[in-house]
């Protein structure tokens, strides 16, 4: 199997750790990090990336923003993304998952769950 | 007369000779009566050991009865392996528990790990301040609350950090007053199980209280006003989380305090040492 390569864009560097240890579980997983949506595009240029999990309430550049912006580009449009997120409502759910977002998951997180969405949605 | 006594003579013989026949006929009878009850007799023992659906030779039915014996033996085998596949069926039921179990166990320990590597990962008091914040919203799931710190000079706890309500929102707290003074006084966690209906009865009657301690020295006090909107009851794991919270973020508060400290008195006395060698 391919080595795959994820992209956290999370904020806080105690999830990013907690995304990481849930996304080192699977074989050959490169995880690489992001603080913001800003900083988060930057390093998507750079790197061939399979799957991009986002918070949504982040400085400089929010989740959502990230999400339109990543679906409006050719070359990223077909990159999963989920989102990770302290927002539960139904709306914020709605608004991510019409924006492009593949799956939207509540903090706070079980890895089992992280597992089995990031799995489901690159079909390994 | 001698003509008559030859024909009475003749007669005779002709009876003698239908009883000769009669007694070989039935001699004759009663030899076939005894084959007949023989092979009543056989006939029945066949029956005794078995239905013969083809009632064919004897050889057809020693091929019955080897055939009706294999049966039995598979049978009991079926039986054998129907009872050994609801073992390990059941085996497999108790693996699968075992596996969620072990999961949640590892989910837990990553949290805790996590939890415990961030607040050690810093001396800086106001990223150690963050970080508790961070644990408190992410890994715990809390929409607001609160870090109050205990001032030593004026015995009160004073708001350090929120999140979900404004610190200015929030009032000092004289040790023993209320529900967060009394925890903190008695130095015992409190959990509530209803959560408190009105925003005043919020800051009065809190979910959780978790005071801050190294030993039996208290540093402040951690209190959750409520819970995401998706957290709808606290899991196992955020009581560790707690318990682990009352002791590292006490400690980590602490060493951070001490170094911004000693790095300022650092700073002074450096200043008076090159003052005094400026001299």
């Amino acid at each position: 199997m391919a080595a795959l390569k994820f992209l956290v864009i999370e904020d806080s560097p105690t999830m990013r750790q907690l995304i990481r240890f849930a996304l080192n579980r699977i074989p050959k997983a490169e995880v690489i990090e992001a603080s913001d949506g800003v900083d988060g595009l930057k390093k998507l240029s750079s790197n061939e990336v399979d799957l991009i999990l986002t918070d949504i309430n982040m400085p400089i550049m929010d989740g959502l923003k990230l999400v339109s912006l990543v679906r409006g580009n050719d070359s990223y449009k077909d990159i999963p993304i989920v989102i990770i997120t302290t927002e539960g409502a139904r709306e914020d759910r709605e608004r991510a998952m019409a924006l492009g977002a593949d799956a939207y998951i509540t903090k706070p997180i079980q890895s089992t769950n992280l597992l089995s969405t990031v799995k489901e949605l690159l079909k390994i | 007369m001698s003509e008559k006594k030859t024909k009475l003579f003749e007669k005779g013989e002709e009876f003698l000779e239908m009883f000769r026949q009669g007694q070989e006929f039935t001699q004759d009878l009663l030899k076939e009566n005894e084959r007949l009850r023989y092979r009543v007799v056989q006939l029945e023992e066949t029956l005794k050991s078995g239905p013969n659906p083809s009632a064919g030779s004897p050889t057809d039915n020693s091929q019955y009865l080897e055939l009706s014996r294999k049966v039995a033996i598979y049978e009991e085998k079926i039986q054998d392996l129907a009872g050994k596949l609801s073992e390990v069926e059941e085996e497999n039921i108790d693996f699968a528990r075992r596996y969620v179990d072990v999961e949640e166990q590892n989910n837990n320990l990553a949290n805790l790990y996590v939890a415990s590597f961030q607040l050690h990962s810093t001396l800086d008091y106001e990223e150690v301040l963050q970080i508790i914040l961070e644990i408190i919203i992410n890994l715990i799931g809390a929409e607001d609350f609160a870090v109050f710190l205990l001032d030593e000079k004026t015995n009160q706890l004073i708001p350090a950090g929120s999140e979900g309500v404004g610190l200015e929102e929030i009032s000092p707290i004289a040790m023993g007053e209320g529900i967060i003074g009394s925890a903190a006084q008695e130095k015992t966690s409190y959990f509530n199980e209803m959560p408190p209906s009105t925003r005043d009865e919020l800051f009065k009657d809190p979910l959780v209280c978790i005071p801050l301690l190294i030993k039996d020295e208290l540093i402040g006090v951690i209190t959750l006003y409520k819970l995401l909107q998706q957290k709808v009851k606290f899991a196992p794991v955020d009581f560790e989380l707690f318990t682990l919270l009352a002791g590292h973020a006490a400690t980590a508060i602490f060493s951070a305090r001490l170094y911004s400290e000693s790095r300022r008195k650092l700073t002074t006395y450096q200043g008076f040492l090159d003052l005094l060698s400026q001299k």
